[in-house]
């Protein structure tokens, strides 16, 4: 592999819950990571959901991610979790609703960080 | 151009494969180099060696055969595949069951990585 760090971005688009991408997403991040790439994150359409305070998954026997990303953010050096700004607003979700360590960011500016990245990865 | 491919979606609720096979050969056509393809949550089904659709129907199987009989490398992710009961003994003699390094790999190597 190339010694510069790749910028790659995972693009989160579906639901926490009723299919398994977001599961699947994560335990991709969590390798990707270990590999010292620049990651980042970014949340658009029902993706947003994922980062909503207060989840409790458990009534349907799955673990809380949201937990999982501030962990990737702190210790998996994750370096963005990015929210589009049109998203939220689409879905009525507001912005103090979600996790503390979001960017809420307009589509324009996610659209250009997109545009910086060797890798997507749609999920 | 050298791409990589990820693949995310099942072989026969989606038309996803199809099209990862349908570029595959188009791109190797047009002289590109397809450096892999990943098999990733329910697209590892893919790879399931049993795979017997009826006659006359389009056969994943043999999609995969022709592609490796190109050249082309493809990966089943352990982990989903493990989740799904893909493992040496139900995968594909065509496929190979490796970690998500690989998806890394083809992600750094590729020019364009392309998810289907």
């Amino acid at each position: 592999m190339k010694d510069q760090k790749a910028k790659i971005m995972f693009v989160c688009r579906t639901a926490p819950y009723g299919t398994i991408y977001e599961q699947e997403a994560i335990e991709a991040m969590i390798m990707f990571s270990s590999y010292e790439q620049d990651i980042s994150v970014a949340f658009i359409g029902d993706g947003v959901f994922s980062l909503k305070k207060g989840q409790d998954p458990s009534l349907i026997n799955i673990k809380n991610f949201t937990q999982t990303y501030l962990v990737l953010k702190d210790d998996f050096e994750i370096s963005h979790l990015y929210v589009e700004k049109e998203s939220l607003e689409e879905r009525g979700v507001r912005e103090e609703d979600l996790l503390a360590e979001v960017e809420v960011i307009p589509r324009a500016e996610l659209r250009n960080k997109i545009d910086e990245m060797k890798v997507l990865l749609p999920f | 151009m050298k791409f990589g491919i990820l693949l995310k979606e099942s072989p026969y609720n989606y038309q996803a494969f199809d099209s990862v096979y349908n570029f595959a050969n188009a791109a190797l056509e047009m002289g590109h180099e397809i450096i892999g393809i990943f098999f990733y949550d329910d697209a590892v089904y893919v790879g399931n060696k049993y795979l017997e659709p009826p006659q006359g129907e389009r056969n994943i199987k043999s999609y995969i055969h022709a592609l490796k009989s190109k050249g082309v490398r493809l990966v089943i992710c352990v982990a989903a595949g493990k989740r799904r009961g893909l493992t040496q003994n139900t995968v594909s003699e065509s496929a190979e069951i490796s970690g998500l390094g690989q998806l890394l790999e083809l992600s750094i190597e590729s020019d364009r990585l392309i998810t289907f």
